[in-house]
């Protein structure tokens, strides 16, 4: 994050990501004119969009007049460096993108797809809201959640280890402990 | 005979002018043992009468010896339920034997193969080889992954994909490689796809689930949620109560699973078919008991 004199604003991206899921609900949330303003006036200056296998395309936009550099793709092979170049991330409520953006330490919104049958993937983005680890919403709620969070009340998520279970199999099966 | 009254006294004798007009015949040889016959009461009516003798332990046992196949299969169903239940409860106990040298291992990718991998990652290589990677044929990222995760071990990794069919790997280099083969198995059923074909492609899956098994005779078989696994676990069980190479298997729960398991995780758990069965959240390990809860992986 680079420093803001000479007006050159320093650039913050919000990366919004549904992975390879058709999640039209979200790109059309973030694409509104309010949205964008409420991200502009927070600071704003890129929004990125990666729309998966979505039939709603967002508009691009160079902001040459001051307004939210827009710009999206459809899918990459790793969103790794598009994580990690990230300001905010707006992700879908898949456990892969969630948490590879935690152990990235990014600020990060998950969006609940209710069009989903059998939707357990709200499970865990609730359960690591409670946890105080990231937002969760709705697209409809989207924008307040926007307006409204603290990105200072978010606490860092400390990765797991498979440690457990590899001490586990392996007493099962007879190995020597390490 | 004293205490009873006139009307019985009166109702037996009755009784018994009328069975003396019958013409009866015994039949000894039918179950229960009966005699039937018909006469005609003091109105002229045809009464039949069918008199039923409490079974004798002679009349059951002729009536049961005279169908041997029906023994028989009784037999086989009880020796055969009693052993899967056997096996059922059995399973969960650790292997009592020597610790092995190194076990084979099959590991079944789908959904959460990030998490599999990084399971993986915390065990040695020199315990679990050979390694056999499976997953749908039509699940093209996950093979990538796992290979990419080998080809760290290994120096030249080449494995082919084709559609459908089971797929080998090769290695080139030296010979203290890891060997690691990557395979394709068809799915049961597909994201959306309907029941009545579901059952159709069920069977087919099966059918290549067990003779995937039976090549490969894994000795610990590793999971962790998608449909994929439901095939060859099964498979894996009904050679345990036939005998066969006794595979360990170890499911563990996406990380996704917070509240509830997944239709294949709750099969398992249900039908006591894993080995160790880990979930990764305290909520899950609360309403499964039998669960190991383990943190989480990722």
């Amino acid at each position: 994050m680079g420093d803001s004199d000479d007006g050159i604003k320093s650039e913050r991206t919000v990366f919004v990501t549904v992975g390879t899921t058709c999640f039209d609900a979200l790109v059309k949330a973030v694409d509104t004119q309010e949205f964008k303003k409420e991200l502009s006036a927070r600071g704003y200056t890129h929004l990125l969009i990666q729309m998966g296998r979505g039939s709603y395309f967002p508009k691009k936009s160079t902001g040459e007049d001051g307004s939210l550099v827009v710009d999206y793709f459809i899918f990459s092979s790793s969103i790794a460096d598009n994580l990690r170049s990230a300001s905010l991330v707006i992700s879908h409520a898949g456990s892969g993108s969630i948490f590879e953006t935690l152990r990235l330490r990014k600020p990060l919104i998950v969006v609940v797809n209710e069009d989903l049958m059998d939707n357990h993937q709200s499970e865990l983005a609730e359960e690591l809201a409670e946890r105080k680890h990231l937002f969760c919403a709705h697209p409809q709620t989207l924008f307040q959640t926007v307006a409204s969070m603290n990105l200072e009340s978010l606490l860092p998520y400390h990765p797991g280890d498979a440690a457990p279970v590899a001490k586990l199999i392996n007493r099962f099966l007879g190995f020597p402990d390490d | 005979m004293g205490l009873r009254s006139q009307a019985e006294r009166n109702l037996a004798s009755h009784l018994e002018r009328e069975l003396r007009k019958l013409e009866c015949t015994v039949s000894y040889n039918s179950s229960p043992c009966s005699f039937r016959g018909k006469g005609r009461n003091n109105r002229g009516s045809t009464v039949v009468l069918l008199i039923e003798m409490e079974k004798g332990n002679g009349c059951c046992f002729s009536a049961m010896t005279s169908n041997p196949t029906i023994l028989v299969l009784v037999t086989i169903i009880t020796v055969i339920l009693t052993r899967v239940l056997y096996i059922m409860y059995q399973s969960g106990k650790p292997l009592h034997n020597t610790a092995p040298q190194s076990v084979s291992t099959l590991i079944v990718l789908g959904g959460h193969t990030a998490e599999m991998l990084n399971l993986l990652s915390m065990l040695q290589k020199d315990r679990f080889t050979p390694r056999f990677y499976i997953a749908a044929a039509t699940d093209n990222m996950s093979l990538q992954k796992a290979h990419l995760m080998e080809k760290s071990l290994v120096d030249m990794v080449f494995f082919e994909v084709v559609k459908g069919k089971v797929v080998l790997a090769a290695e080139t280099g030296g010979e203290a490689l890891e060997s690691a083969q990557f395979m394709q198995i068809y799915r049961s059923r597909e994201v959306g796809q309907s029941y009545i074909t579901s059952v159709v492609t069920t069977i087919i899956a099966i059918a290549h689930a067990l003779w995937i098994m039976i090549k490969i005779r894994p000795q610990v078989i590793l999971c962790n949620g998608p449909g994929t696994c439901l095939p060859l676990c099964v498979i894996a069980f009904l050679f345990k109560v036939v005998g066969i190479r006794w595979s360990s298997t170890f499911y563990v729960e996406s990380i996704a699973r917070v509240r509830r398991l997944s239709l294949s995780g709750l099969l398992l758990y249900k039908l006591h078919m894993a080995d160790q069965f880990f979930v990764q959240w305290p909520q899950l390990q609360k309403k499964y008991p039998r669960a190991h809860y383990v943190g989480c992986l990722m």
